[in-house]
Formats: C-alpha cells, structure tokens, sequence
C-alpha cells in the first residue's frame, strides 16, 4: 500500500562521517513534532501556581477561598497538604531539600506559594490570581559576599545552626559548602617564587538557559492500575523516574516517564522541579491527569539558572612567560536551596578543569557556595558542570598575563600548551587528559584568520584612533561522564545504555537511555549502527525518552551523549557482528575463522566474491540459524567510559567599536573545533553554530540581574536579551581531528565546546581592543553601555 | 463564544472565550505545530499567516478578531504530500535542531518571501529578526531561506530534488 508521506530520510548505508540530513526533520518541519503541550489527555486538568512577589518573607496566611468560587477550579493546595503526603520538601541532587511550595516563608522572589487545579488553562489562572497571601517582608541577602556576613538574615531556618551538611563542614549559617582540590601550600611556594604574577578577579553572571519550549509535566496516576505515567520536558527520563519513585515511594516498576519531543534543553530540562511534583500530585490526589506548563516568566524567574561564580585568580609566570601555577577562589552564589546539577562527588562540577589547555605544575583551587535570596539552580547550561566558568577563567586569565608581559596572547597560548607526547597527559588538578593537539589547532585557526595581517591592521587602526581588537580562547573541555567509579547522581552511577533490535527483514530499531533535545540522535545513533552492522540508514529507528523501553541511562546533558551512550551503541553493535559473523559462516558453509568484515559485509577470506550481507544474516536468525544457537539478532549493551573525554578547540574573534556609542561588532568568529571522531560533519557544525551564538549571548547580551530587594530584573525575554539573527555574528568553522583513545569510536563529544570555549574570545576581543586606554578586564554582558562609560572615562573622543 | 475559523483552508467552529489568543485557539482546534514560548510577544514561535500576506505572532490577536480572515499555519504549508520549498530548505540546509522555533520561522521566511522574493542576507537577517531560534545560530536558517527563494524563483517542476 503506497502511503503518502512527505519523509525526507536519507537512504542507504551511511556510516561515520556523512554529512547526510536529519532523520528527525521529517516530523518537525510539518508541524507534526510531540512537544508536552501537545499531549491533551481525557479529562486532564491544568495547573497553575501562585507565586511570591517578595524574596524573603514570612508567610502569614494563605487563603484559597475566593480562588474555590470560581468556576471550573478544581483544588489549591499549599505545603500543608504537601506535607500530609511527606512532599512538602524534595532532596536536591546536591544533597540539600527544597521546598515544592514554600513552608512558612518564601526564600526568593517567584517562588512557588500554592498550586490551583482547574478544568481549562483559564479557570487555572484566574483561580492563582484569587488566591489571597499575606507576607511579612525579611531583610534580603542579595549581594553573596555579604551572605556569611556575621549579622546577614538567617535563609535557611531549618539548617540553622547545623554546621555540617552535605560536603562537609558549614561556617555560617548561608555558607553551604567548601570545596577544594590540589596543593595549596605547593602553590602559595610555588607563586611567590615566580617572576611575574597576576591577580584578577571577574565574575560569571547568573544566567538561564531559555529553551523556547518552557519546562512542563503531565502527571497521569490511574487510580485503577496505581500506575503513575509522567509526561515531561527532562532529558534525563530514568533518573527522573528512579528519583520519584525514592521520593513518592511508589514502586519503580509502576512509573512510566516518558519525555516527548524537546524545544531544547540546555541543562534547563534536568532538575526536578516543584511544578512537576504539584502536577503529579495533583493527578494523584485528584484521579484526572493534571498538565503544567511553565510560563515564561516562571521559567526565568524559579527553574535552573546556570553561573553565578564570583571569581578570583593568581597566576605565576617566569618573564619570558612560561606559567609557573595558579590559585583560584571562587564564590558560588547558589541561591535559596543547593539544587546545583553536579554528579553528586563534585559540587563545584568539574571546575578543576581550570588549568585548561596549559602544563601546570602546581595549581590550587577553592570554591565556597553560599545561599541567597535567589532562586536554586546551577545547572550546567550548554556545559559539563561548571566547565564554561572555569574554561572562561583560565582564557581570561592567560590574556591578563599575556597584557602584563606585553606578550601576543597567541605565542603566550604556544609557550604553555600541554604537547601532544605529553598524553595522556596528568593534570595538576587530577585529571588525566585523554588526547590533544592544542598547537596545531591554534596554528590552523590563525591561518584561516590571517592573524598576523589583522594584528598588524591593529596597530594602523590604533594609531588613526579606531577600535579593534582580536581575542583569543585555546580552550580544553572535559565531558562525558562518565566513569562511573568516579561519577554518580544520588548514587546512580553514571553509564549508558543501548539497545539494538535487528529485524528479519534487515532492518532495526535502537533505543538509549539518552534523550536529544536537537543534538540530532535519531540520525547520528542510526550512523553508528549503520557504520558498525551495515544496515542502511532508513531502516534505522531510533527511539528515546520512554523509560517502558529504552534501556537505563542518565540522560542527555554535558556533553555526554556520544562519549557514553555513542559507546553503548558501538558496542553493542559489535556484540551483535560477532553473532553475526557465527550465522554468516553457517550461511557460507564455512568456519568461522574463515569469515571476515570486509567494506560492511562477511567475506570468505580468499573469496572476495563469496559473502553475504547483514540483511541475509538478519533474516536467517530467525529463520534459518545454526543448530543450537539462540534465535534473534539483538542486544542491550551498557557501556561504563575508561575516562572523560578532552575536547578541545582554538576560537579567533574579531571585533570593531563604535567610539561614540560603544556598540561593538563582531568583524569575524573562527572556530576550530576539535571533537575527536566526527559522525556528521554538518551535525556537528550545527552544534558550534548554537554554541557561538549562546556564547555570544552571554558575552554581550544575557543576564539575570536582581535590584537590592531582590527583585528579578529579567523576567521576560524583553528585560533577558537573547540574540536575534540581526545581532548574530556569522560563524567560520573548521575541525582538527585528534580522535580519543578509549572511546570505541574515537569521538569526544560537540555539543557544548563552542558555548564554553567562546565568551572568552568575545571578551579578550574587547578588552584587547581597549587595552591601550589602560582596561585589563570587563564583565560580562559586555552591554554598549558598560562600553560607552569606559570610552567616556578614558576621555576617547565620540567621532 | 462560537466563532468560525478558517485554517488552512478548513472552517473550524470554536467555542472561546473572548479573552482567549488566537494561537490557544488554533492549538485547541488540533493544529499544535503553531508553538507558544514566551508571554511577551518576543519569541515569534507561535506566527502564523493571515489572509496569505501577513505574518502575525499569534499570540498578539484575540481569537474573535480572526474570525473573517484566512489563517495559514505550519501545517498548511506542504501540498499534496509534497513539501512547500521553505520545509525542503529548512531540511536541505539544517536550518532546525530542536524544532520548536520552525513552524513559526517557516511562515515568517514566507510572507517574507511573498514581499521580498529574492532578499539579500542582511534582509533576510533583518526579516526573521521577531523570530528567535536558541539551537541554530541562524546561519542555516538564512542559507534556507536563501534556497527557498531560489527554488521558488525556478519554474514550477524544476525545483532541485532532495
């Protein structure tokens, strides 16, 4: 029966390195995706939520009464009736709790105070705007140094007085944790005896990812079965299922989770957030499937921010500029709960990454966190757990050393770089570093960039009084976690699975315990099994995000999709040839021994004409097999990484300033990316491409700013600036290619390297564009006018 | 309230209330392709075309104030089981990843297309510029648009093949 259908698949065999085009277009570019809030249920209700219109406040009283007059509201709930089922606090993966609704006070502006049940989005709304809250406003920590502050306002009452918590020792009561890694007294010996130092210290604005598509969940209880089905935005299914069940204590084997279609992720989409546990309780205590779904300024205002690292570095250097070693202290302002997305071992994530692409000896590094009347989050947005800080840090860092001893930040870059005999090279903080070619992709990104002709235009445009500057970020990643004797969530270990069903007919469908959100795995996955069994790729289906079938996973996020479960389908997809290669030999009539993998077929060693496909393998494990073997051709691998991977990358950014109103240009951004193996060059391109422009955003545009009340100052995508396609540089990209020595394919992970290796090319860019005017640092967002304010005070003409 | 919308071409008969946003209505009548990301107007995901000519963000009309006017959503757009040459340019050029941005992009590039048929980068800059996407970085976006253009330009039958 001939269907028609607009799908573009592409067709055939197309192992690694096609550029071929998105298997998962076909659905989108109809308008026929499956985001949450196109799943409508019978008799689903909506939920909707009071929020605080102060940071810190005692809550007086809550009354509900008008909001249960209006028509077609269902229910309010607030922390009593929270409390009553033991949800009126969850743990955090950071080891701390957190309200779901606020309990006796709210912590920080927006946060959620009751939850309404009616039967349209309407009544829901007006049915949140009926309910009546009386608040006694609190003194307000904004400012995180002024958080352990001897007379600062008790945040977290029922931490009070409790000096240890989840990492350890507490010196105050908003103080959460301190953290620190490598030699200290090493360090301080080893800085005081170098030539050249420099202290800096710049800060990480609060930031939010802002997917387009907000956060939201579908809680579905059949009161018949007991079986609780969760629809919701998580890119990280089974462990949202694995985490509720601990929490609800509903057995696991009666929670579905199944995460739909995502309008992006980036980190936003990790943590649990009270807005799905309203909406699953609801369902629960109600009987009727209950659907929430974020506004945007909910999203802004309450769920997953990422940043907010208040940074401050020494480094040592001999004066011909060979780094010595660098100490670092970081304030972490964690807002009103520690509910930070780390593996639960780090909670500064993977910060130490900090010497970056550098050979440093020595090195130290301390990071407190505090709380403050922010929302909770810290999530790794577009990041490997506080990578992007750290990345940012030590690439600011080498360009305040490179201005202090008047050396081309790129021959400082050279002189330092870890060399490639040097790997797997040991790291000062503790990493081992799989693989790497720093020189070499420096040297391809300032040849493409025609370096030196620009320097050199530089210095004419200085001397007429133009403003142009070039920056520099020769940045090292680390992803993929990972191994899991190191790398846990609450416990969880954190591997991946696949799982690779081979039909009779040739063709397959595989499934992972990851879950894309644009990262493009329906194609990529489908590439590496086609790669590995010499399937075509139209006959691949992949599927994720239905915890009923995919096989365990921790989920899409920090860049750890290929390095793990890219591993998982490798393997498994070789599991799966070995038992091939039994049914080939049993088709040829030959041993074993004499069958091999040739150009995605089994051969007959000498006989290049005697072979058969792993389509005619396919269909004789169920039809026609050796005698004794177990029919079927499938298996579920799960693949637990040796180590991290070390992506790394050189960016070149070129930048012009207007003198009279400070707008900065971006002229040109090269990015040499250098993610190991490449499964799709046009997907991976695709990825740097995002992740400028995020980059690009938070180097000039994004910010989550708070006046001294507390109040949220971006709320809404009019006060928290994304890039439109105006404002957005266009991107020149390019690859080395250094694949990873333990990964079964040799591939590093993509996804995030360009948001993390790039804002501090913006900023070197500018700064270098300054530096004659005496400016050794800017803040990020580089606003016009945080610009026009230095240009005035330097006493820089407008025209 | 009843109301008649004609969408895509099919009248739909709606009951809303007077404050309902077109796009809840459009969505409510099955057609979820037309997205919703932000409250604020900024995002663009939720435009549609009015009357073939105009590109409105849906959620900056009232439902009752269509009423009388042809709307054309994403899924309006391919005919006949064949895709119209924005959606095989937005394919062709990997101009989505997450695609919830598309639909909405895709009905912009098109009235922007109807009155610029052959726009320059800058334009087409300029043009998408109510329209955010977080995934792509809009190079793509652009280069499928600047295909698009192309084929709608070529006469009918001779558009390029996938």
């Amino acid at each position: 029966m001939a269907v028609q259908t607009t799908n573009l698949e592409p067709k055939g065999i197309q192992g690694l390195g096609k550029a071929i085009k998105r298997k998962e277009d076909s659905r989108f570019i109809v308008g026929k995706g499956n985001y949450l809030d196109d799943i409508k249920l019978p008799g689903m209700l909506y939920m909707a939520l009071v929020h605080s219109p102060y940071a810190h406040a005692k809550i007086l009283n809550i009354d509900a009464s008008e909001a249960l007059k209006i028509p077609g509201v269902k229910a309010v709930i607030t922390a009593k009736d929270l409390a009553a089922a033991g949800l009126s606090w969850i743990p955090t993966l950071a080891g701390d709790k957190q309200m779901v609704l606020a309990d006796g006070k709210v912590l920080y502006q927006y946060q959620e105070v009751a939850a309404v049940y009616a039967e349209t989005r309407q009544a829901a709304a007006d049915g949140a705007a009926a309910v009546q809250v009386e608040y006694e406003p609190l003194p307000v920590v904004v400012d995180p140094y002024k958080a352990t502050a001897p007379d600062a306002p008790v945040l977290r009452e029922d931490l009070k007085g409790q000096m240890t918590g989840a990492h350890g020792p507490r010196r105050h009561d908003n103080h959460i944790w301190t953290w620190d890694v490598g030699s200290k007294d090493e360090t301080e010996k080893a800085l005081a005896a170098s030539e050249v130092r420099i202290k800096q210290h710049m800060v990480y604005p609060r930031s939010h990812p802002a997917p387009l598509e907000p956060c939201g969940c579908i809680g579905d209880m059949n009161p018949a079965t007991g079986r609780l089905t969760v629809y919701m935005t998580t890119q990280a299914p089974h462990a949202i299922r694995t985490v509720l069940s601990l929490v609800t204590k509903i057995p696991e084997n009666n929670i579905r989770v199944i995460s739909p279609d995502i309008g992006g992720g980036f980190g936003n989409k990790v943590p649990v957030y009270p807005g799905y546990v309203c909406a699953i309780v609801g369902s629960i205590v109600l009987g009727a499937p209950v659907k929430w779904v974020e506004t945007r300024t909910e999203n802004l205002t309450t769920t997953g921010f990422a940043r907010d690292f208040h940074m401050d570095i020494e480094i040592g250097a001999t004066k011909d500029g060979k780094v010595t070693a660098m100490k670092v202290y970081t304030l972490a302002d964690h807002g009103a709960f520690d509910a930070a997305a780390d593996p639960s071992k780090y909670p500064a994530g993977l910060f130490s990454i900090c010497t970056g692409s550098y050979d440093f000896q020595k090195a130290y590094a301390q990071v407190e966190a505090v709380y403050t009347n922010k929302a909770p989050g810290g999530v790794a947005y577009r990041c490997s757990f506080r990578v992007t800080e750290a990345s940012y840090l030590i690439e600011r860092s080498m360009d305040v050393l490179a201005h202090e001893l008047k050396m081309d930040p790129a021959e400082l870059r050279l002189k330092n770089f870890i060399q490639p005999q040097q790997f797997p090279y040991p790291s000062a903080l503790g990493w081992t570093y799989d693989s790497g070619d720093y020189e070499k992709t420096l040297k391809v990104a300032l040849e493409r960039i025609g370096y030196a002709e620009l320097r050199k235009e530089q210095a004419e445009k200085r001397a007429r009084g133009e403003l142009m500057g070039i920056g520099i970020s020769t940045f090292t990643e680390i992803v993929g976690a990972g191994p899991s004797k190191d790398f846990d969530i609450l416990g969880i270990k954190m591997f991946d699975g696949a799982e690779i069903r081979v039909h009779p007919s040739g063709s397959a469908i595989v499934r992972a315990g990851t879950r894309h959100q644009g990262q493009g795995h329906e194609t990529t996955w489908a590439q590496i099994v086609s790669e590995e069994l010499g399937l075509d790729v139209d006959k691949i289906i992949v599927e994720e995000g239905d915890t009923d079938t995919a096989p365990y996973g921790l989920g899409t996020y920090a860049s750890r999709s290929t390095p793990t479960a890219g591993g998982a389908m490798a393997l498994g997809a070789r599991r799966i040839r070995e038992k091939a290669k039994k049914i080939a030999a049993h088709l040829l009539e030959v041993g074993e021994n004499d069958v091999e993998w040739v150009d995605k077929k089994f051969v007959v060693k000498g006989v290049p004409g005697k072979s058969v496909t792993m389509n005619e393998v396919a269909f004789a494990a169920y039809t026609n097999l050796p005698p004794g073997m177990e029919p079927g051709l499938e298996t579920t691998y799960y693949y637990d990484p040796p180590n991290l991977t070390f992506p790394h990358g050189a960016y070149i950014c070129v930048v012009d300033i207007d003198k009279g109103t400070g707008e900065v240009k971006v002229r040109r951004f090269v990015a040499i990316d250098d993610c190991g193996t490449i499964i799709n060059p046009m997907i991976v391109e695709g990825q740097v491409h995002g992740g400028l422009t995020e980059g690009f955003a938070m180097a000039f545009m994004q910010e989550i700013a708070f006046d001294e009340q507390g109040n949220h100052l971006s709320s809404n995508f009019t006060d928290y600036l994304l890039p439109t396609a105006l404002e957005t540089p266009k991107w020149e990209t390019g690859h080395t290619v250094t694949p990873s020595p333990h990964h079964p394919i040799g591939a590093k992970g993509v996804g995030e390297s360009p948001t993390v290796g790039s804002p501090a090319a913006f900023v070197n860019a500018v700064v270098d564009a300054l530096a004659h005017l005496g400016v050794r640092h800017i803040d990020m967002p580089i606003t016009r006018e945080k610009v026009w304010r230095i240009l005035r005070q330097a006493g820089v003409d407008s025209f | 309230m009843e109301i008649t919308l004609k969408i895509n071409g099919a009248e739909k008969k709606l009951n809303v209330e007077p404050r309902t946003l077109l796009v809840h209505a459009i969505r409510d009548a099955g057609l979820t392709g037309t997205h919703i990301g932000c409250d604020s107007s900024s995002c663009g995901v939720c435009t549609v075309v009015l009357d073939g000519k105009t590109a409105v963000k849906s959620c900056t009309m009232f439902a009752v104030m269509a009423e009388g006017h042809e709307i054309t959503t994403i899924e309006g757009m391919a005919q006949g089981g064949k895709l119209h040459p924005l959606q095989q340019a937005f394919h062709d050029q990997h101009g989505l990843q997450c695609g919830y941005c598309t639909p909405g992009m895709i009905m912009a590039a098109h009235v922007l297309l109807q009155h610029n048929p052959n726009p320059t980068e800058e334009e087409i800059r300029f043009g998408l510029s109510g329209n955010l996407c977080r995934c792509t970085g809009y190079q793509n976006i652009v280069k499928a648009v600047q295909q698009a253009a192309q084929m709608l330009q070529q006469p009918a039958g001779a558009a390029a093949d996938d």
